[in-house]
């Protein structure tokens, strides 16, 4: 398990250049080599970086949880930087969903947005997280800022389930989420390469930006105990 | 590259009242989901209402401002030329039929048989005035042409007898 340390920087850089690879490939493939969508034409494309989006935005939050537990429970300030780089990571990541899907909205339902369940769920994840990374920056104190972070990101964690499942439980304009039956194969290929593209991209670099957190941290925490032998535990 | 970078010392004070927050934290946003399933808001939040519920309403759909939901009924679309020109089709579900009057020109994957959100009211004459007409799609990417894919999943169904009934 890496998380409670710090990965070293040439893992982290050797993801990205991974992520980037796989997402070169999927753009390809998505963009040259699939047929265009029956009804849908080439906007149908705009699903190969969607759907990768939505995956990994919601599996980054969950992984940002799985930390923020991890920091309450255990302590130790590499669950709280890769807290901080995960809570980052699936902000971005439901930005460009909630964007690339009003861009696919507009030509297919004629709407840019409505105020759909899925929507609006997805609206709010955005916001929590937002919400989170705006707590961060207002407290100082770097263990009240661990913690407090930490209590919201597991109270708004419970958004994550109710997205994925609000096509199913209600109404909705947006369709139910799609499987290999239900989606021809040519396109399940750039699907799958963009999303390990993304979760890589993404995972390179919160890996690295766990190391800014740690940084900074630090730095709040004053001038640095005499170094410790090489080796040793890095929780006390 | 040598990596000088080590997490900041001293690590947090591992204490109990951090862990009880944990407990805390999980507690309220396990009660927070489980109010939310199990409370009923599967009922009380509709986004719309299918042809069925509208016709139930009765009066009550008159004049105030839903949503109608379901596929467009086939044969049933009607368009008159042009910009700003009327637009009639029928809402179903299957058992019920809405008539709807819309003007302009709808999203281009507007055609029979697919999902339709509209946003309006419904008239004392029983038809649907929409004033915002929205197309949902399904879930179904399908190349145009689909020759090999799907006849060879539907092939070993078939053949192990997995066929599953209003797939």
């Amino acid at each position: 398990m890496i998380l409670p340390r710090l990965a070293s920087p040439n893992l982290a850089f050797a993801l990205v250049a991974l992520g980037v690879l796989l997402l070169l490939a999927g753009s390809y493939y998505g963009l040259f080599v699939s047929p265009q969508e029956r009804y849908m034409g080439d906007v149908q494309r705009i699903m190969y970086v969607h759907v990768p989006s939505a995956w990994n935005a919601m599996l980054l939050f969950t992984l940002a949880m799985g930390c923020a537990l991890a920091y309450l429970w255990r302590g130790g300030w590499g669950w709280d930087a890769h807290h901080e780089a995960l809570l980052e990571g699936a902000a971005v990541l439901s930005f460009l969903l909630c964007v690339q899907g009003s861009i696919w909205a507009k030509p297919t339902w004629g709407v840019w947005w409505d105020w759909d369940p899925r929507l609006t769920t997805t609206a709010v994840m955005l916001l929590a997280l937002l919400g989170i990374l705006a707590l961060r920056s207002a407290v100082d104190d770097p263990e009240k800022r661990a913690t407090w972070s930490a209590v919201a990101t597991i109270i708004a964690f419970v958004d994550v389930p109710i997205v994925y499942f609000s096509v199913r439980w209600w109404n909705s304009l947006h369709q139910m989420q799609s499987s290999p039956e239900t989606v021809s194969a040519p396109f399940i290929v750039p699907l799958r390469l963009n999303a390990f593209g993304v979760l890589a991209l993404m995972g390179g670099l919160a890996l690295l930006r766990a190391r800014v957190a740690a940084r900074r941290t630090a730095k709040e925490l004053g001038p640095a105990l005499p170094p410790m032998p090489a080796g040793a535990a890095l929780e006390a | 590259m040598t990596d000088t970078l080590r997490l900041p010392t001293p690590a947090p004070r591992r204490n109990n009242a951090r862990r009880w927050l944990a407990v805390l934290a999980v507690v309220v946003a396990a009660a927070g989901f489980g109010l939310l399933t199990a409370g009923g808001i599967g009922e009380n939040l509709v986004y719309y209402w299918g042809p069925s519920d509208v016709k139930k309403a009765g009066d009550q759909a008159i004049g105030a401002t839903i949503r109608l939901g379901g596929q467009v009924a086939k044969g049933s679309i009607r368009q008159s030329g042009g910009e700003g020109s009327l637009l009639e089709f029928s809402v179903t579900d299957g058992k019920a039929v809405v008539p709807v009057r819309s003007t302009g020109v709808p999203p281009q994957m507007f055609r029979e048989d697919i999902g339709v959100v509209v946003e309006g009211t419904m008239t004392k004459e029983g038809v649907f005035e929409c004033r915002r007409l929205m197309v949902s799609h399904g879930n179904e990417y399908r190349a145009p042409v689909d020759a090999e894919a799907p006849d060879m999943e539907k092939l070993i169904k078939s053949t192990e007898g997995l066929q599953q009934a209003g797939d």
